[in-house]
């Protein structure tokens, strides 16, 4: 019988998508949290490395209770697009984000944080705007840095399994990702699938963190 | 034209000291050096200037243009302020080339006028075989030109240095300075120049403002500082003087002179305006208006020769107790046994002493 491979596309999938929502959203929070001060910066530094450190059930207690079926944004979402979101691929997406935004928002506010602030006041001295300075100077500095994060973010939100379970489910060829089909052919005791999956997911990681660390050590070495 | 009216205080934290700037000067077009050890607050005023630090009163004005007025509130961004700022380690952005680094800065010009002043600033430097250079492929000497370049790129109405020579060997400070004295004739705008180093001060300055401890202690041209350093905390601080505590003997405003005793000898003096007979004073003189002589006569204090140190113009003769002479090298080779420690009698002419006062401020 042959191997079904949807499970390992799904995964590179959701993970994709994950990685591009928190890369925008975490290169806008770390921005915010590195050059900005306000009240509850702390707290909101805090919220966002919460599901770093959280069991992964419970943030998928918590998930199904903000985007459930029940919640106002399940509704407005079931209200809009017709269907429910959870137990969805999209569900899976959402709870890979939160996986892999706080790996982007450290990395990349760490190496904002880094990068010489002479050259923030050479460029607003010489009449950047704060948005220019950002795209024209800043995330070019902090580039490798913040590619290097991008690329673990994107091996975490792949091997979520916990919280993708709780609010995506198990459905074979829906939202049935790597990690889970993984979980469920070890179960079952279908060895060669679960090989298979377990020998394709360690090369396609270990070639991402190769890749960071290439990238983390050409920085050390370079700017 | 800038008038500076600041204060900035930071208050002292676990691992550091307190500090607090403070304050008031004007300055035309032309090189103004802020000279002062570190720590003194210089760098702090250009970073006033520039907007990247906020002081917490006064008024700062370029030309018609208010930058920052601590009684209204108004504070320009640093991107309104029109200031040329030429970093201490250029800052130019690594991930550009020079080219481009020159037309970030004129990113607010017209297409073609922004080319037509990036070839001629590249002219102006000597960088056009250089443009396409990112700064690591540049020399030190390149960076620098290519940083100055620049901050010229939007026409500033201020130019703002902040240690430019330093780190810098012989030939590139040399190149350095003829720049600035270059720009000072060019640009019809006030150039402040940040520097610890006397001899930087003395080669560029059309006026110095002397720091100290986050204030201004004396300003004046360099000529009129080594004429009248005014305290002893300025002479000391220029450097290059004999400083020497004096008792006024006799005075006589009538022939304008005095007599003074110093080092242990009586000497004539110069007129001294203010003082009594009986006064203790502080005088400073400087190492070349000292004569070495091998005879003693008026005005002359016998020493014994400590060490030498060779200069590029002199000799610099230590005769221990803060008494250093700088002799002539033809004078110098004049004397036949110039090895010797004793015998030597120094020529202190009346003209040379210049009383200073005792305290650090004004």
């Amino acid at each position: 019988m042959a191997i079904d491979w949807f499970p390992l596309w799904l995964s590179l999938g959701v993970a994709a998508f994950a990685t591009a929502i928190s890369l925008i959203l975490g290169i806008w929070l770390a921005w915010l949290l590195a050059n900005r001060q306000f009240s509850g910066k702390n707290v909101l530094d805090a919220l966002i490395m919460l599901p770093l450190a959280l069991p992964p059930t419970v943030l998928g207690t918590y998930l199904l209770f903000a985007i459930g079926r029940s919640s106002w944004f399940g509704r407005a979402w079931e209200g809009l697009t017709g269907s429910p979101l959870v137990f969805t691929w999209k569900a899976a997406v959402i709870a890979s984000t939160l996986h892999a935004i706080p790996l982007l928002v450290k990395s990349s506010r760490a190496a904002l944080e880094n990068v010489d602030r002479a050259y923030e006041r050479a460029a607003r001295s010489l009449g950047a705007s704060e948005w220019r300075l950002f795209w024209r100077v800043s995330i070019p500095l902090a580039r490798r840095p913040i590619a290097a994060a991008t690329a673990l973010a994107f091996a975490r939100s792949m091997g979520d399994f916990g919280a993708t379970l709780m609010v995506a489910g198990d459905i074979p060829g829906r939202t049935q990702t790597a990690a889970i089909a993984i979980f469920d052919a070890v179960e079952s005791n279908n060895t060669r699938v679960a090989a298979a999956l377990v020998i394709v997911i360690s090369i396609i990681t270990a070639s991402i963190v190769y890749l960071a660390n290439r990238l983390e050590e050409r920085r050390r070495g370079n700017l | 034209m800038i008038k500076v009216v600041i204060t900035k205080r930071y208050s002292p934290g676990p691992e550091s000291a307190g500090f607090q700037l403070d304050v008031t000067f004007e300055a035309a077009s032309g090189v103004t050096i802020l000279y002062g050890p570190s720590g003194s607050g210089k760098t702090l005023t250009l970073d006033s200037i520039a907007g990247f630090v906020l002081p917490n009163s006064g008024r700062i004005l370029l030309d018609d243009r208010i930058l920052f007025d601590g009684a209204s509130g108004v504070n320009l961004a640093p991107q309104r302020r029109s200031c040329g700022y030429v970093f201490q380690n250029h800052a130019l952005f690594p991930n550009m080339t020079l080219r481009e680094n020159l037309a970030f800065a004129g990113d607010g010009l017209a297409r073609l006028e922004r080319h037509r002043r990036i070839a001629e600033q590249l002219d102006r430097f000597k960088l056009t075989s250089v443009a396409g250079r990112y700064p690591h492929e540049l020399s030190g000497g390149q960076k620098q030109r290519g940083s100055i370049a620049r901050a010229l790129m939007a026409d500033p109405r201020i130019i703002l240095m902040d240690e430019p020579a330093r780190g810098m060997d012989a030939m590139l400070r040399a190149d350095l300075h003829e720049l600035i004295r270059e720009l000072r004739s060019s640009l019809q705008v006030p150039i402040l120049v940040v520097t610890h180093d006397a001899e930087e001060t003395f080669a560029l300055a059309d006026r110095v403002l002397v720091y100290d401890a986050g204030k201004i202690i004396h300003s004046g041209s360099p000529a009129e500082l080594l004429e009248n350093p005014g305290t002893v905390r300025v002479a000391r601080l220029m450097g290059g003087f004999n400083i020497f505590d004096a008792d006024v003997i006799a005075l006589d405003p009538g022939r304008q002179t005095s007599r003074l005793r110093l080092l242990g000898q009586e000497m004539d003096g110069p007129h001294l305006r203010g003082c009594f007979r009986g006064d203790k004073i502080s005088v400073c003189i400087r190492p070349e208006e000292l004569r070495l002589t091998d005879r003693p006569g008026d005005n002359r204090i016998r020493a014994d020769l400590q060490r030498t140190v060779e200069r590029a113009q002199s000799v610099r003769a230590d005769f221990g107790k803060e008494l250093v002479v700088d002799v002539p090298r033809d004078v110098w080779s004049g004397f036949a046994e110039s090895g010797r420690r004793t015998g030597w009698w120094i020529e202190v002419p009346a003209a040379s002493l210049r009383q200073v006062g005792k305290e650090a401020s004004n």
